[in-house]
Parts: structure tokens; sequence; C-alpha cells
């Protein structure tokens, strides 16, 4: 009997050398005259595992990691005893405790089949879409609680029936796939493990709002995610899930490297070939979006969730999470974190049952001090903050957000104030220049805390930062300038200590 | 690569893309991945066949990071540099890998071996610190992997 290994092509994965285990099991298998098989699959999203290698047996999969490619002469024959044997991958305590409904596939499926693809439920919520019709199909969508996924949180019902009401020649279905958080990847483990969830959640949007043309923007950081992506559509295309028969095309466009792109004005500017700079609002997207017509703008996780509520129903998505956050968010763990990986879990877990219980405290094994959830405009958290439950009205009532989902953690050596002045200084990088608080704010931003630092004028220019964060937070045009005081002002708040303690020994000479 | 501007093949590329809407980005990654840059020349060509100006098309090309004025060297190495990196300490050890090649952020060894960039977020994030050679992603890396993309890169 033919035997049949996984090992998972999803960039991570490679990065820690997965090609090059699979090569060495090719290899050995064949010096031995054995017949094997190796399925690149995506990632499960236990990445201090990868490379996770995994073999077909009569009780399911069984999972040994991380790999090497000196490992595969006894991975050929491995069982129990074997030192990288972890078991059955659904029984790693990791995998075990997620409710993955996105991410369902991802990990297990050949990304690049639409056969296996169709064998674990693809296709179904598109089939249901077409049977209810747009209304309902909106209706649907609206009454399963779904929010944006990028980090707005906007209800993504109200935000499809707005473009499906509006009057136009033709729509758009844009998904932002423009993922530059630091801490998150859960977009670019999509692209790379499910991509027909995407293709089949926009394909949905198109028929529920109207929209004949789908736009995927990936941004040029993720080449592997951009070669999958681009294989998916062909493969799409050449089945008839995509193109003429079935209403709705897909076009991918590739990024230039500019983070503010993700913002979603930027975003379709970008698209229409222009500068990625931001747009005000109104107009909403919705009305006047892409090439100034009505225009669904998702993140990749919002639409690939879209044919799960569907196929399964609102309520079964509706009855999960808390509050006004409802299904489940897949939360990216990520930095100096013991375990860390794509962890997707129904809205309401604390904070610090994620990073000391999920995530397994640091990985340099000295105590947390600081954590920074939803990227570089999201705002650290102190251990005393722990208590918060992940859910989008919980963070922003400490002043802070979930936005995408990632959670990077630091152990007690980072220096706060440093962190402040980096997220300064990235909004100075990254800012599209057009709103006056952002563009020159940030650059005053570096410049006073690099004062602090030096030990010049301490208290007044603390004063004069939060001032400046006040401007930036209430002046800027987009999230980029307006968030940037998330970091810097909790990193001020939540561990003052690092900034007066750092000026007074410079004083003190 | 080539810097040597082409018309007819800059003109290739833009037949290629002809009816896309919005093809100017498309237009400028196919004209930096022929020419390893978006040579001067490409300014004035790209605004005539697009009906645009000059300075429309500039405005674009100095805008994204990723657009480079010339050819940048054989190998290219981007070194992540955002939080989740800083956490698991990477910019000591980019640091230690600048020195190592004599070279400073966004510089070019003077053979033209290496260059080595700044990228914010690759998405490897649970695997800091995190770096992508030629494309290729780079995981894990500690002061054993120096050596080995210094070796990797002196090919």
């Amino acid at each position: 009997m033919m035997m049949r290994f996984f090992v998972p092509r999803d960039a991570a994965a490679r990065a820690v050398g997965a090609d090059k285990v699979a090569a060495a099991l090719h290899d050995e298998a064949r010096r031995r005259g054995i017949e094997i098989q190796i399925v690149r699959t995506g990632s499960r999203g236990l990445f201090w595992l990868e490379p996770m290698v995994e073999v077909e047996t009569p009780d399911g999969r069984i999972a040994f990691g991380p790999a090497k490619p000196g490992d595969a002469p006894g991975l050929l024959t491995a069982g129990a005893s074997h030192p990288l044997y972890l078991g059955r991958p659904e029984d790693i305590p990791f995998l075990k405790r997620q409710t993955r409904l996105t991410f369902a596939r991802c990990g297990i499926v050949d990304p690049l089949s639409l056969a296996d693809w169709r064998a674990h439920g693809g296709g179904r919520g598109l089939e249901r879409a077409r049977s209810l019709g747009a209304a309902a199909t909106l209706q649907e969508v609206a009454k399963s609680g779904l929010r944006g996924r990028g980090g707005a949180g906007f209800p993504t019902g109200i935000k499809w029936k707005t473009v499906a009401d509006t009057v136009a020649d033709r729509k758009y279905v844009v998904c932002n796939a423009d993922e530059g958080d630091s801490g998150t990847f859960a977009d670019r483990m999509l692209l790379e493990g499910d991509p027909f969830a995407l293709i089949e959640g926009m394909a949905i949007a198109g028929l529920a709002v109207g929209a004949a043309k789908g736009f995927v923007y990936i941004r040029s950081e993720y080449p592997d995610a951009v070669r999958t992506f681009e294989r998916a559509v062909s493969l799409a295309e050449a089945d008839g899930l995509l193109g003429a028969a079935a209403g709705f095309d897909i076009e991918v466009r590739v990024g230039a490297g500019a983070y503010v792109c993700g913002e979603e004005t930027a975003l379709l500017e970008s698209i229409e070939g222009k500068r990625g700079q931001v747009r005000a609002k109104p107009p909403l997207p919705a009305h006047k979006g892409l090439f100034g017509r009505p225009t669904v703008v998702n993140n990749v996780v919002t639409l690939a969730t879209v044919p799960w509520i569907l196929a399964e129903g609102a309520e079964a998505y509706s009855v999960l999470g808390m509050g006004r956050s409802r299904g489940t968010m897949p939360i990216q763990l990520a930095g100096n974190v013991r375990h860390g990986g794509l962890f997707e879990t129904a809205f309401g877990v604390t904070l610090g049952e994620l990073v000391d219980g999920i995530g397994g405290g640091t990985r340099s094994g000295r105590p947390v001090r600081a954590v920074q959830v939803g990227g570089p405009l999201g705002a650290y958290f102190p251990r005393a903050l722990f208590d918060t439950a992940f859910d989008y009205e919980a963070f922003a009532a400490r002043d802070g957000l979930i936005g995408h989902g990632g959670i990077v953690v630091f152990d007690e050596t980072v220096d706060m104030m440093r962190q402040a002045g980096f997220a300064m200084e990235f909004c100075a990088i990254e800012s599209c220049g057009k709103c006056t608080p952002c563009r020159i704010g940030s650059t005053r931003g570096v410049e006073t805390l690099d004062r602090i630092r030096r030990g010049e004028r301490v208290a007044a220019n603390l004063e004069l930062i939060e001032d400046l964060c006040q401007t930036m937070k209430f002046g800027s045009l987009c999230a980029l300038g307006g968030f940037t005081p998330y970091p810097v002002m909790s990193a001020l708040r939540h561990f003052p200590e690092d900034f007066v303690r750092r000026a007074r020994a410079v004083a003190a000479g | 690569m080539s810097v040597q501007w082409d018309e007819a093949e800059a003109r290739e590329i833009v037949r290629r893309h002809e009816g896309r809407e919005g093809r100017l980005l498309p237009i400028l990654h196919d004209v930096q991945a022929s020419f390893g840059c978006i040579p001067d020349p490409a300014i004035p060509f790209l605004a005539q066949a697009m009906n645009v100006t000059r300075a429309e098309v500039h405005g674009v090309v100095s805008f994204y990071h990723d657009f480079r004025d010339r050819p940048a060297g054989r190998h290219v190495l981007k070194i992540c540099r955002a939080e989740a990196c800083q956490a698991m300490e990477g910019e000591g050890l980019a640091r230690r890998l600048l020195d190592r090649l004599g070279l400073e952020w966004g510089g070019t060894t003077p053979d033209g071996r290496v260059t080595v960039e700044p990228v914010y977020c690759l998405g490897l994030c649970a695997s800091a610190p995190a770096a992508m050679l030629d494309g290729e992603p780079m995981a894990r890396l500690d002061d054993g992997s120096i050596g080995e993309i210094v070796s990797e890169v002196s090919r």
C-alpha cells in the first residue's frame, strides 16, 4: 500500500526547512524502493512544531515535528516511540482547544486541489447562496453578526447591503490581502492553505451585491501567497467556479511595499494605478469605491468565513462569541512566545489565557512584560490588563483594539520608550503624506521622544507628546495617523517607569 | 540583471496589459522584473504610453518602497524590523549581519553581491526573527544563520 505523507508548503514552514524535509523523505523512499506520496498542504498553524510532518494511518493522521531532513529515514517507519511523535494533530492541546470554522480545511487539504476542497465541504456555501438568492444571502450574512476581520470590525451585512442598494452600471468586490500588521499571518495562511475558501467567499459577495468582478490585492512581501492564489484562480477558472458561466471573475493585484495600502481607500487608489493615498470619507467605498463604483472592500478572513456561514447557517455562527462580537476570530500568537501560531476561537477568551495558557508564556523563558495587540497601531497591554476579554468592545473600553487579531509578546527586556519611538517612526516611514497630523506629527513625535530619551525637559516633552497624540488621533484622515497614538500612549500610561527612569539616568549622567 | 533600457521590451510590457483597469502598478512590476529597476527613460515612456503626465508616473514610482531607481545587488536580503521580530532580538541580529557584510540598511556590497533592505513584516511572526533572501522565506534566525546567509550570498 502506498504511504501518504503531508508536509506543509506554507511560507512559515518553508522558512524553517519544510521543502528540504519533503525532498529528504522523497529521496529516502526512493532509495529504499518504497512508494510514497507527499501532499504539500497549508499549515495547521502550530509554528513551533514546523516543519510538522503527518503520516496517514488507519487511525487517521499522525504528526511528527519539528522535523529535520536528517529525520527522514526514521519518519518512513516511525511509530509512537519516535522522539518527534506528536500523536493525532487534533489531539494536540493547542489545536484541540480551537473552534476551526474559517480555518477548518487549512493544513489538511492540498490547497490547489478542487477535489480535496469539495470533499471537505467546499462549494456548499456558494450553492446555498445561489438557491437563496441575493436578498436572502444578504440577510444571512447580516444575521450571522459577522464583522470585518481586517481590524475595523464594521458589520459585514450592513456594508454589503449598502453596496447592493446602490444603483450603478457595475460594482466590485475587493479583497484586502495587504496584511501588513506585525504579528499577523492569518490572511497569508488562508491564501496559501485554502485559497478556494476566499474565491468562494468573493463569489458569494458578488452574487449578494450584484458585482461581476473581484480584485484581490496581495502585498508583495507575500510571494508564496501570490503564487498559490494566482494558481488557484486559474484552476477555478478552468473548473467553472470562476468565469463567464459563474458570472464572476477575480483578478490578482500585487502591492508594492506600502503599509498604508492596507487602508481601504488607499488600497483602491493603488488598484487604480495611483499613489496609495488615503481618500477622505464620505463618500464611502460602498457608494463610490473602485473606479467610482459601489465596492465591497473586505479582509481575507471576513470573505473566507462567509462560505461557512452560508453552508451551516447564520445561527450556527452567531451562537458563538460574546456581546456584539459574534462567531470566531483567528487569533495570531507571535513574537516572543513559546507556542506561537494561529488560534481560532470564539470571542471572549481572556488575554491572559491566550498569552500564558495557550501561548505558554515567552520563548525566552523570561516573564512576559507587555503584549501589543492589533498590530503596529494597537496598544501595549501590561499583565495588569490580562483579564481583558478578546472582544472588540472590551479592548476599546481599555483604550486598545483587537485589530486583525495579532498578539505580539515581549519579555521583561523590552524598553517601552523604544517601542513608543518605533511606533512614531513607523508612522513617519509609512505615512501617505496626505494629512498633516500624520505626516508631520509622526516626525515631531520621533524628535520629541528622542529628547525625552536624552533627558531634555522630560516633563514638558511628555506633555507635548500627549498633546501631539490628541492632535493625531482626532485630526488624521485614517487609522495610520489616528491610531499611532495607541501604542505611544499605552506605553506611556502603563509603563511610565521606562520613560522617567531612562530620562533620570541620563540627567544624572 | 540588465539595466540597459530597451524601448521595444517596454512596449511589449505595456501591450501585455492592454485593456486592464488601473494597469500602472502591474506594468511597473514587470518593468522592474525586466530591467532590475525603473530606469529613468521609463518615466516619459510610460507617461506617453498611458496618456498621463510624467509627474504622475514619477509620483507613483516614488511612492512605493518596492520600486528602485537603480538595480539591486545579485542577491536581495530583506530583514524584518517589525515588532514581532524586535521581540525576538531581531534588531541585534540584523546589526551583526550588517556588520559582517560591512553594510548599512539599504546598502549594496561594493562587488554588487548583495543588497540588504529593511522590511516591515513578512508574516512569519510566530517564528521570529525572519528574513527573505531572493524571495525565499527564512525564520527562527540565530547567530548560526548569519554565517549561512553570508556564504549563500557569496555565491
